[in-house]
Formats: structure tokens, sequence, C-alpha cells
């Protein structure tokens, strides 16, 4: 696809005697919000793990912007604008909200490098300020002294979504959003990935298949390790492989 | 030449024999309960003494060394219930400040007990010469002693290795460095098996130690040396692994004996005598670092890594 | 831990200690105890590459046990300046600082590449490939180390004699912690600070995690260096023991007692540490054992550091 953000192709990745990941050919196109679905165990964290860096394949290519990032690392994909939030809750617990994300928008190359040895980060208000913008989008803005710990497991949730916004990426992997949010904050956490749909690119991997079909404009199904199906959540809904493979005790 | 090759060879094997039984009890410890254990070169060191304190009171090495290694492994112990027990859970910092602290006290009490000059360990008179092979139409001389020791690290070396490899302690051994909670959970004594774990390699060390001490100075601070020498094993070979430590432990053994005796000769060939022998003991005294640096930089888990 | 932040009665207090080092050997003097400048320089000389070290352990999360080799590497380049006729500090101590920290910058770049355990005992086993090093280079030594004829000049003021050496180290001292406390404070230190709690969250915010680390390792190294070229013109010899594994052994502690992680830490631990082994040395001849039970005792009853036992909380 000419026009895809990311582009994935023939990822293959064996662990042991295990293919984790089949030829793998997956795309992302700018814009839309594309949802990776599976049962438990077909690979998807491992997919999310090849897309982001943590992770190398055994043979394949992804294209992230027209580039090719397949040897690059982690951190030069989020640099490269690529963000990720994590399936367990990944914040520093001992910082505060306003810290937490800092770190982030620090991290940025546009905010300067941090090889700074002297000037105290305190004197640099505009880095908290701009913390405390994104806070506000993901609804914490009243909760920014609050160490990060202390904070509702939502909440968390929530500031972990702000840290990878404040990496300013024009793709932002979300890896199981609503994992052990209850009904009520998972109704949020849909809402404000709603409202970030507007701005950024997403591939969201998420078990809560109501959040899924409301939030998705495409959708793809792993089954161990293969790419069964990409399409439009009827598309989806109706295609037999899928409906024999995962969604056939559902419906 | 082939002469000094052989018996520089034979010599490598048996300081890796030697060095293979001081961390295997090492990379069990690392690999099992996660600890660090600086003073395993001080359970050597007091094992070494042990042995030589034993044999000089029964007048026969072989009943040192059997009641020093059975008092290196009661210390051992000790050590275990007391100390390291607590020890397990902490961070990697708490377990070297605690072991270092054991080190100076070992140091010190074993200068306080047996003075600061190094003692007297004799081999069995029986091995005391060396024994004749023909070897190429040659006579070729060894140590007798030397053999013996080569003979009981391979048989221990053996023994371990199947003990580790087959029987089913060895397969909780195994499965507790592969997996410590999971294999608590399939209800071993984890407990029980770790202060096993730990009096088996400090009987260990004081077998090496005694075994040692007729070639080596029994002294304080012996410990130390020989300490580094295992954990550069155990870092080639993988923490935890058995097999890494056998192979680590030759790999080193052999470079070390072998660079030290034969760089200098080698180096004189393209350099002056001087510059030869100068630059080929650095080179010699530091081969094995550079050995481990080069396996690090393509394998930073060792050559065999026992965890996944 | 939390960001490193000051406390409020940091400066005071720092101001105060300054003052009272600053007439220290005039008092000493007056006193006639001029023997004690000599101690309070390998005080300050230790509590410098204590706090190097603690800038590596405490802010950086890297349990470094080859920290010695940096320090003896300083005291042999100032002696090897020597040699060669270069006796001015402000060419050797910078070039021992230059040496130290470049191979801090080798062995950095192999071993941050583990984690753990194994991060321990390969800086161990870089720092022993050091010492087996020097004992062999006939050139400078070996077994004996190299001596120095006598101090050197700083800026061709001659640091013979207790007074020039114990301010020579004082400055050295007090601008480290000048640079330790602001760096804390600032990007560096923060960012530091935060790859020590979660490498792989910051390595997922872009942070080149391995670069910064690399950066603060080699910085403690080259600050070890600076201890190392002082230490070598107080003793007036670079020994091979300074080399020592058991050498990295002490800085350890000294900063696990001082309080890992916090600005003071290596000071306090210096203090602590050369303080007891003064005091207990003159009361038993196998003063190690005490020291060895002590530490002990901190690990099982004090795991924060004795700074803690005191309630004092810096981070």
């Amino acid at each position: 696809m000419a026009d895809a953000l990311l582009d994935v192709r023939g990822l293959s990745r064996r662990f042991a005697a295990v293919d984790a990941l089949k030829a793998v050919d997956f795309s992302v196109v700018a814009g839309e919000v594309h949802a990776l679905i599976g049962p438990n165990g077909a690979g998807k964290t491992t997919f999310i793990h090849h897309v982001s860096g943590a992770l190398r394949p055994d043979s394949g290519s992804v294209h992230f912007a027209g580039q090719d990032v397949t040897g690059l690392s982690m951190h030069e994909r989020v640099r490269a604008g690529m963000a990720r939030s994590y399936q367990i809750t990944n914040v520093f617990p001992s910082l505060c909200a306003r810290d937490n994300v800092a770190l982030a928008v620090q991290g940025r190359a546009d905010t300067g490098s941090s090889f700074r040895f002297w000037r105290p980060v305190a004197a640099e208000t505009a880095l908290f300020a701009e913390a405390e913008s994104w806070l506000a989008q993901v609804g914490l803005a009243d909760k920014a002294d609050a160490v990060a710990g202390s904070l509702s497991h939502g909440e968390q949730r929530a500031l972990e979504l702000a840290m990878a916004l404040a990496t300013k990426p024009q793709l932002l992997l979300l890896d199981e959003p609503m994992a052990g949010t209850g009904p009520e904050e998972s109704a949020r956490m849909v809402e404000l990935i709603e409202n970030l749909a507007r701005h950024v690119t997403i591939l969201l991997v998420e078990h809560d298949m109501e959040a899924v079909f409301r939030l998705a404009d495409r959708i793809s199904v792993l089954v161990n390790g293969r790419m069964i199906c990409t399409g439009t959540p009827d598309e989806v809904r109706s295609d037999p492989g899928v409906r024999r493979a995962y969604l056939g005790d559902h419906l | 030449m082939t002469q000094l090759i052989l018996e520089q060879a034979l010599n490598g094997l048996q300081f890796g024999l030697m060095l293979f039984l001081l961390a295997a009890g090492l990379t069990l410890v690392f690999g099992i309960m996660d600890c660090i254990n600086l003073a395993h070169g001080s359970l050597y060191m007091v094992g070494a003494y042990f042995v030589a304190a034993a044999a000089q009171a029964a007048d026969s090495f072989w009943i040192g060394l059997a009641v020093g290694v059975a008092g290196a492994a009661v210390l051992g112990l000790l050590l275990e219930v007391a100390l390291f027990r607590r020890l397990y859970r902490r961070d990697h910092l708490s377990q070297v400040l605690a072991t270092f602290a054991l080190i100076l006290i070992a140091n010190e009490a074993v200068r306080a007990i047996w003075g600061p000059a190094a003692i007297m360990l004799n081999p069995p008179e029986a091995l005391a010469g060396p024994v004749a092979f023909p070897l190429f139409g040659e006579e070729f001389f060894y140590p007798a002693y030397r053999l013996v020791i080569i003979a009981v690290g391979l048989a221990v070396a053996t023994l371990l290795y199947l003990l580790v490899a087959k029987s089913r302690v060895g397969m909780w051994v195994r499965a507790g460095a592969a997996n410590r909670e999971m294999t608590e959970a399939l209800g071993v004594n984890v407990r029980a098996l770790f202060t096993a774990v730990f009096v088996f390699g400090a009987a260990l060390c004081a077998l090496a130690g005694g075994l040692l001490g007729p070639l080596l100075a029994v002294q304080v601070g012996m410990g130390e040396s020989v300490l580094i020498l295992a954990f550069v094993v155990i870092i080639i070979g993988g923490i935890g692994s058995i097999r890494g430590a056998l192979v680590g432990s030759l790999i080193v053994g052999t470079v070390d004996t072998l660079g030290r005796a034969l760089l200098p000769t080698l180096l004189r060939a393209t350099l002056p005598a001087d510059a030869a022998a100068t630059l080929g003991s650095a080179l010699a005294s530091i081969l094995i670092y550079l050995l481990m640096a080069g396996i690090l930089f393509f394998k930073p888990q060792g050559l065999f890594p026992a965890r996944a | 831990m939390a960001f490193y932040r000051p406390a409020r009665w940091q400066r005071p207090l720092a101001l105060g200690l300054f003052a009272a080092l600053v007439a220290l050997p005039f008092v000493l003097e007056a006193f006639d105890q001029s023997f004690y400048i000599g101690f309070a320089t390998r005080l300050l000389i230790f509590a410098l590459a204590a706090s190097s070290l603690n800038l590596v352990l405490g802010y950086g999360g890297m349990v470094s046990l080859g920290h010695a080799a940096f320090f003896g590497i300083g005291a042999y380049v100032a002696a090897i300046c020597q040699q060669a006729g270069i006796n001015e500090a402000l060419f050797a101590f910078p070039a021992a600082m230059a040496v130290a920290g470049l191979f801090a910058l080798a062995v950095g770049a192999v071993s941050l590449r583990t984690r753990g355990v194994y991060f321990i005992m390969i800086t161990l086993a870089f720092a022993q490939m050091v010492y087996y090093l020097f004992i062999s280079a006939r050139a400078w030594g070996g077994d004996d180390g190299l001596p120095l004829a006598g101090r050197m000049t700083l800026a061709g003021f001659s640091l013979a004699g207790d007074r020039p050496l114990f301010f020579a180290s004082l400055t050295a001292l007090t601008v480290a912690m000048l640079l330790f406390g602001r760096l804390a404070q600032a990007r560096f230190g923060r960012t530091l600070q935060a790859i020590r709690e979660n490498e792989t969250r910051m390595e997922a915010l872009g942070y080149p995690v391995f670069r910064y680390r690399l950066v603060a390792f080699a910085l403690g190294g080259a600050v070890a260096g600076l201890a190392g070229a002082l230490l070598a013109n107080l003793t007036g010899l670079a020994s091979p023991n300074l080399l020592q594994w058991m050498q990295s052994g002490t800085l350890l502690v000294m900063v696990i007692i001082g309080g890992v992680g916090s600005l003071w830490g290596g000071v306090v631990g210096a203090a602590v540490l050369l303080g007891l082994e003064e005091a207990l040395a003159g009361l038993t001849e196998h003063w190690h054992i005490v020291l060895g039970l002590l530490l002990l005792g901190v690990v099982l009853f004090a795991p924060r550091g004795v700074a803690a036992l005191f309630g004092r909380r810096d981070g």
C-alpha cells in the first residue's frame, strides 16, 4: 500500500521450536484506527514488540513513514514518530504525574538534548507547562502533583497514554489500554481514544470486543502467528475464517 | 617443544579442572539463588587451611583432605543458615556488601589463627616424584601428584555432570536455575535444595583448595585471585550452567596456562628478546580477559545460557 | 526513589563544612597536630573517588565492582607523567582524567551491554585485567609500583608540604560535588535516575539509554582518575594495590555505608570508613574482623545505609 504509514512485510519470528509469527503482512494507513485482535497466545504482543523495536524479526521488514526501520532500535523508532503504551501499566510510580510526562517531553528531539549537565530542569518551565497540557488532554489536569503510584488504575492508564502522546507520535501503539479497568473506566478510555484518533493514527491491540468494534476503522485478526483477515468491522464480523477461529463462540 | 607443549597442556587441564570445582558451586549459587557470592573464594582459602591443618595433625594428606572438606561443608552449612538465607531475596548490592564483609572477616580470622605467613602442605610421599612415559621414542616426565589431581578432577567433574544432568536432584537444580518460582510451585523444597547446593559448593571449594595446596602456597588472600578466574569462567560459560562452567573452566585453564608458557617464546620470533618477554608476560596475564570480552561481545549471555 | 532534590539544610551545611575545612589545616597546625592534615587529605581524596562511584552506582544504578581500575589508572598516569619529565599537575591531572575516562568508555562499551550479576562480574574482571597488566609492566615498576620523586607542581606552585595538597584536594572535591549536585537536578541527571528506575520505559520514550549510561560511567571514571592522581601525590607511589578489586570493594562499601544515590553518600561513607579504620586500627590488630561484622550489621539491619539510620534522606 503506497500511502501506508506503517507497512510490515513478511515478518517472521521463531522462538526455539515455535513459530511465533509466520510471514505476517500488515499495514496501517495514516489517519485510521486499526485494531489487532486474536485469541490469547496468537502472537499479538510479540507482533507489537516487533513493530516497536523491542524484538528483531528473523526475516521480513518494517517500514514506517516511508523509511525502513527494521534495523532501528526502540528509541530510534520512537524518535521517528512511533510511540507505545504498555499492556501492564508502566509509569514511574515514585514521580508525580507531571514529572512522568515531562520526561516524555524532554525525550523528544525538538525540545533539545538531554546531555545537559548544569541547568536544573526545575527552571525549564516550558517543559512542565507542556506536560500539564498533555495531562489535561487525558483528563488528569487536577492530578499533576499526585504521585503516579497513588493514582487509580484507570488514571495510571491515562497517564501512560499522556506519556505516549507527549512524544508527539504519528503512530500510537496501544497494547490493551483497557486491560484491568472497570466498566466505567473503560468507557472513559474509549471516549479518550476516540478523541485522540482525530489527531493521531492508532494501532490498537485489545480484547474488549465492544471497544474494538466501536473504535476501529479496520480490524486485522491474528491467529497462531498468521494474519488471517483484514477488513472493516463488518467484513471481519462476517468472515467465515474469523468466525471459525475466533468469534465462533461469541456470535 | 613437544615436551613443553604437552606438559603445559596437562597443566592447563589440571588447572581447568580445579577451576571447575570452584566455578560449579559458584554458578549454581548464582543461577539458582540469583545471589552473588564474593566470599566463594574465601571458602576456598578456608578450606585449604582446614585441609592443611588437619593433614598436619593427622600426618596424612588424605585424612587431612577428607577432614578439611567435611569441615568446609559444615562451615558452608552454618553460613547458609545464618546469613545467606537472608540474602537471597535482597538486591545484588546488599549481597556484594555482605559477602565482601565475609571476605574481610575470613582473611583476618585466618591471619589471626594461622599467622600471616604461608603454610606448607606436602603432597603424599608416594606421589612426590615424577612418573615417566614413553613419548615419540623419548622419555616424558610429569609429576605424579598432578596426574592424581587430574584424575580426581575428572572423576568429580563426571560425577557432578551426571548428578546435575541425569539425577532427580539435578533436574530440580536445573529447573531451579531456569525458573525458581515455577520449581517452587511444583512442590520442590527449594529452601532445602538451596542449602544442599550451597554446602556442596563449599565442599568443592575445599576440595580444590586442598588439592591445589601442595602446588600453590596456602596463604591469606589466595581466594581473591582465584575467585576472579571463577567469575571469568562462569561469565564465559553462562550463569547457572554446569556444562558452561565445565567448558569455560577448561578454556580458561588451558588458555591461561598455555599463554603464560608459550606467548613469550612465540613473540620472540618477531620481537627482540627483551620486548618479547615483557610484552609476552603482559599479554599472557590479560589473555583470558580479552577472551572474555570477545565472547561477551558476540554472546552477552555466555556460551551456554541457562535461562531463556 | 524520586528525583534528587537538594534539602533545604544542604546549602548552609555545605557552606559551613567548607568553611570548617578551609580552617582545618590552620587549626591543626596551631594545636601541633599537622599529622592529621595528611589524614584529612586522604579522606578528601577518597570522598572524591567514592562520590565518583556514587554517580555511577547511585544515580546510574550500575553496580560497578571495577571502579578501582580508574582510580589506579589516574595514579599511574600522574606517576608516568612525572617519569616522562612532566611535573605540572595542570597537565598531569587532566591527563589522568582523560586516560581513566577513555578507559571507562571502553570498559563501559562492552560491559553495559549486560545487566545484573553479569555487569558486576564483568566490571570486576576488567579491573583485574588492568591490575595484572600493571603488575607485569616492568617499565612501570611491576609489583612494586611506580614511585614519584616528589610532589608535582600546580600552576608553578609546589604541592609539597601538608597544606598545598590539602587545598588542592579540597578544591577538587568541592568542584566535583558542585558538579554532581547540579548534574543530579539537570536533564542529564534526571534522565539517568529515570533510567535507573525503569530502563525499558525510557527507551520507549525515545531515550538512547545505553549512551546516557555510558557517558555517566565514563564521567565517573574520569573523576576517579583525578582522585587517583591526587592520591599518588599524597602517598608518593602509584601502587598496583590501588587497582586491586578489594579496593573497588572498599569504594563500594563507602558508597553503600554513606547512602547510595544521596549526593553526600560518598563523602559520608569515606569519612565513616576511614574514621573507623583510624579508630579501630588503634584498638586491635585484627580490626578488619570488627569492620566486617559492622558491615554485616549494616546489610542486615540498615539496608539504606548509615545516613538512613539517622533519618536523613536526600533522595
